[in-house]
Order: structure tokens, then sequence, then C-alpha cells
């Protein structure tokens, strides 16, 4: 953390950047908020990278970016993917933002962390591989990466995207076993029935709150669909049986193929429905079908989407993969 | 007087205006016979129809969803219906792994000279579909009537 705060106050006094978005301490002591430093002594005395810090910046970018003077920005390899596919998509104005990579080793789950301690929490030190508790009773220490977040513990690259002006430690690798699609195959490998009373029963405590749509990178449309009364699947809370499968559906597919499994409609969701579940199916399906596909990871490759080809399989391919009937 | 309690399906086709719903007309001039379930909707193109087409036409009590264009190869506007083939294959694999029947959706060629084949196939959709039964794990039962 101190050599990026020493980062960012160089920034600032090299006139490299007006402001700087980063974390800093929430209400909670495991809440991060998102906030726009606009000083080298406010940046030094609030900024924090620690466990806590998921939250993913580069949608933020999209605003901040438009804004006069240039911003500087903090980029986990999982968030450069998301800020390269944003600005592959002219939503970021590249010209804007200072982009420094920086180093990860996964981040926590600060509802499951909380929710692992019985006592009032009200200051934690973040050890690296632990995590120092200071509870109204005392202290207690919990190993960090038994609190992954989901995404982090099938974290698929340690690589950024490229698209950063400089990095901060060293450039990590992609992870070989990453065990992210495994979830995946394993509801791919049960009956209708099965999966069916599976989502039924994930999508039914969906109090459609839009958290997902809000915080997702990919969802930037200036005029959501979901806003429009007419769509029929505006927001309100579902009435029916379909509704939140349709919103849910459709909410997938809308950033099909731009999706970088970033995880974070999954991190954001206040009833933890596995929402990256039906993003990393249509990612594992085009994987599968069209070829290896990573949303953001090469400027001039097109999106799978519309870079068909006049092999591409039949839509009754369906009918034959898959799991049982 | 006897009332027919037995299950009809409501089929709803999108076809496309070159091919399929040329060849639509050309099974009716034909005299082809294919059952009036099927409820033909003209779209310009295959890849005219968003997914949110067939989801809301299931939502609205549709029990079967066709998708008719022109061959690939030939679409009218030239790659149409190559967009629509990626669409359609990555949201129909979408709907099975929610666990929606996969027989309720299909993605058929029919050139307009396939007036046989488009009354063939909806004879087989319908059938499928009526062994289906009704369609109850994408109904929306503000739609029930």
């Amino acid at each position: 953390m101190q050599e990026l705060i020493k980062k960012g106050k160089e920034l600032f006094a090299n006139g490299t950047v007006d402001r700087i978005i980063g974390w800093t301490r929430g209400e909670l002591p495991y809440d991060r908020e998102i906030r726009v430093f606009r000083c080298a002594e406010c940046f030094e005395k609030d900024f924090v990278y620690d466990a806590f810090c998921g939250a993913n910046l580069s949608k933020y970018l999209i605003e901040e970016s438009g804004k006069e003077g240039k911003i500087g920005v903090f980029l986990k390899p999982c968030d450069s993917y998301s800020f390269a596919q944003l600005i592959k998509e002219h939503r970021i104005k590249k010209e804007n933002v200072y982009a420094v990579a920086i180093e990860c080793y996964g981040k926590c789950d600060s509802r499951a962390l909380a929710d692992s301690v019985e006592d009032a929490i009200y200051w934690i030190t973040d050890n690296g591989p632990e995590l120092k508790i200071d509870t109204v009773s005392g202290a207690v220490v919990r190993n960090t990466y038994d609190y992954m977040l989901e995404k982090c513990a099938a974290c698929k690259t340690k690589k950024h995207a490229p698209g950063c002006d400089e990095t901060i430690g060293d450039e990590g690798e992609k992870v070989d076993d990453c065990t992210r699609f495994d979830i995946v195959a394993k509801l791919e490998a049960m009956t209708p029935e099965e999966r069916f009373a599976f989502w039924r029963g994930e999508l039914s405590r969906c109090i459609r709150c839009n958290a997902c749509r809000n915080v997702c990178p990919a969802c930037s449309c200036e005029h959501c669909v979901f806003d429009n009364p007419a769509s029929g699947i505006s927001q309100k809370a579902a009435a029916d049986s379909f509704e939140e499968n349709n919103f849910h559906i459709i909410r997938a597919f809308h950033v099909a193929g731009r999706c970088t499994d970033c995880g974070e409609c999954s991190r954001v969701c206040p009833q933890h429905i596995p929402l990256h579940l039906l993003n990393r199916k249509f990612i594992k399906d085009i994987n599968e079908l069209y070829g290896e596909y990573q949303a953001g990871e090469n400027p001039d490759e097109r999106a799978p989407l519309t870079n068909y080809t006049k092999a591409d399989c039949e839509p009754s391919v369906v009918y034959k993969r898959g799991g049982k009937n | 007087m006897s009332v027919n309690n037995e299950f009809r399906p409501k089929i709803v086709a999108f076809c496309c205006n070159w091919c399929s719903y040329a060849g639509a007309d050309l099974a009716g001039t034909n005299r082809l016979q294919y059952p009036a379930d099927v409820k033909i909707i003209r779209v310009p193109c295959s890849c005219r129809v968003n997914p949110m087409f067939i989801l809301r036409a299931f939502q609205r009590g549709a029990d079967g969803v066709i998708l008719c264009g022109c061959h690939p190869g030939d679409c009218h506007y030239t790659s149409g219906n190559y967009f629509a083939r990626r669409r359609m294959t990555l949201l129909f694999s979408m709907l099975d792994y929610l666990g929606i029947e996969k027989e309720r959706t299909r993605v058929e060629w029919v050139s307009a000279a396939e007036g046989a084949k488009f009354a063939a196939t909806m004879n087989d959709f319908v059938d499928t579909v009526t062994k289906l039964g009704p369609n109850r794990r994408l109904e929306d039962l503000r739609c029930k009537n």
C-alpha cells in the first residue's frame, strides 16, 4: 500500500494527474468505498489498498474520463480487462486516464468474514496471508485465503490486459489450472429438472435492486432496457414466476462476449445469487464453440457475437451437447 | 356438446420476409397441411429477432418458438442470418442451462422454394411441443387467461 501512496503522490507532484480514483475506508471496518482524491494530502491520508478492495474501478472512469483533466487509477489484473474492454468500446477516453497496474493476491469476501466473527468488529489489520480482527471481546486472527471472494478463489489471471501506462511490482501470469468453469460444468451435467430447481431457488431471491447492473462495467448503456417501463421488465419487485428469470437472462445476454468475468455482479448481490454462473456459461459456450476469447485482452479482436464465420455450428448443436435429458 | 380438452400448443414462428415467409406462402398455395397452432410473425430478417422477442413470446404463453430464415449464405442482407445463428446458439444454450426444455426452441433455414420443408418442419415442431406439454417454466402468471 505504501508503494501505491508513494506513486500517487508522485503523480500529483509531477502534474501527470489532477485527481486519483481509489479506495477509502467506509463506514464499517471491512467496507471500502470508492472516492476521487483531489489532492496529494487527502490521498496520503485516506487512500487504502488491502484485502477488501474488491471493487472494480473501471466503470467509474466512463464518467470521470469525460471530465476535464487527467485522472489516475489503480487497476488490479481483472479490473484491467474491464478497462481495456471499455476503451475498445470507446466508452473511456484513454487520453484522460493514467492507469497504473497493481498486483493482487485475491480479495476477501467481507460479509463471509464478518459472519465468521461473533462479536462486533471495530478494526481489521491486513497482514497479507493473515487478517487480525479486533473485536469488542478481543482480537482474533483469520486466514485471508479462507475468505476469498468467489471471483478470486477461481482467479483466471494475474496478468494485466494491455493498455495500462505503468506497472507497480511484477507482472503476473495467467492461472493455468483455473477452476472457474467447474460449477458451470457441474450444472450442465444435471438433468433439466435439477437445473430448473437450482435456478428457481437462486433467482427467486432476486429483489431487483439492480445492483448487478449498476456495478457491471459491461452494463454501461446510457439508456438501459430495464429502465423502460414498456419493456415489461422494468425495475420493480417480481410479481410472477418468470420475471426474475427474464431479467437475468437478458442481462447476461446483453453482456455476452463483452463480460470480462470480473465477478462484480456476484460480489455486490445482497441476496448472494451466483450471477457470475450465468456469465460464465456464455463465456464457456463461446470458448467451446467459437474459440477461446477473453474480452479486453486484444484491442483488435472482434467480439464473438459479431465475428461470425460461414462454418459456425448450427443452433441445433444445443440438442446434442450438454447434460442429461 | 362435447368440449375438446386436448392440449394444443401455441407456437410462434418468426419468419424472415425474403425466404421463410415466402416459403410459408408457397406451402399455402401448394395446399400443404400444417397445424393452425403456428402463428407466423414476419420479420425483415432472422437477425431482427432480438432474444427478448423469444423470451417475451414464452412469457406471454407460447409453448414453443421457432425462428426461420434464409439458408446461411443466402441472406437478403448478406450476413444477417450468420449473426442470428451465433446469437440463437448462445441463447438456446442458456435456456437449456436454466433448465428449460431445449426442444421448445428451434432454428430452421427455409428458402422461398421450400414450401414442403416449411410444412414438414412445422408439423414436426408442433408434434414435438405437443409431446412436451404446456410451457410451465417460462410463463408469466400475469399473462394467464
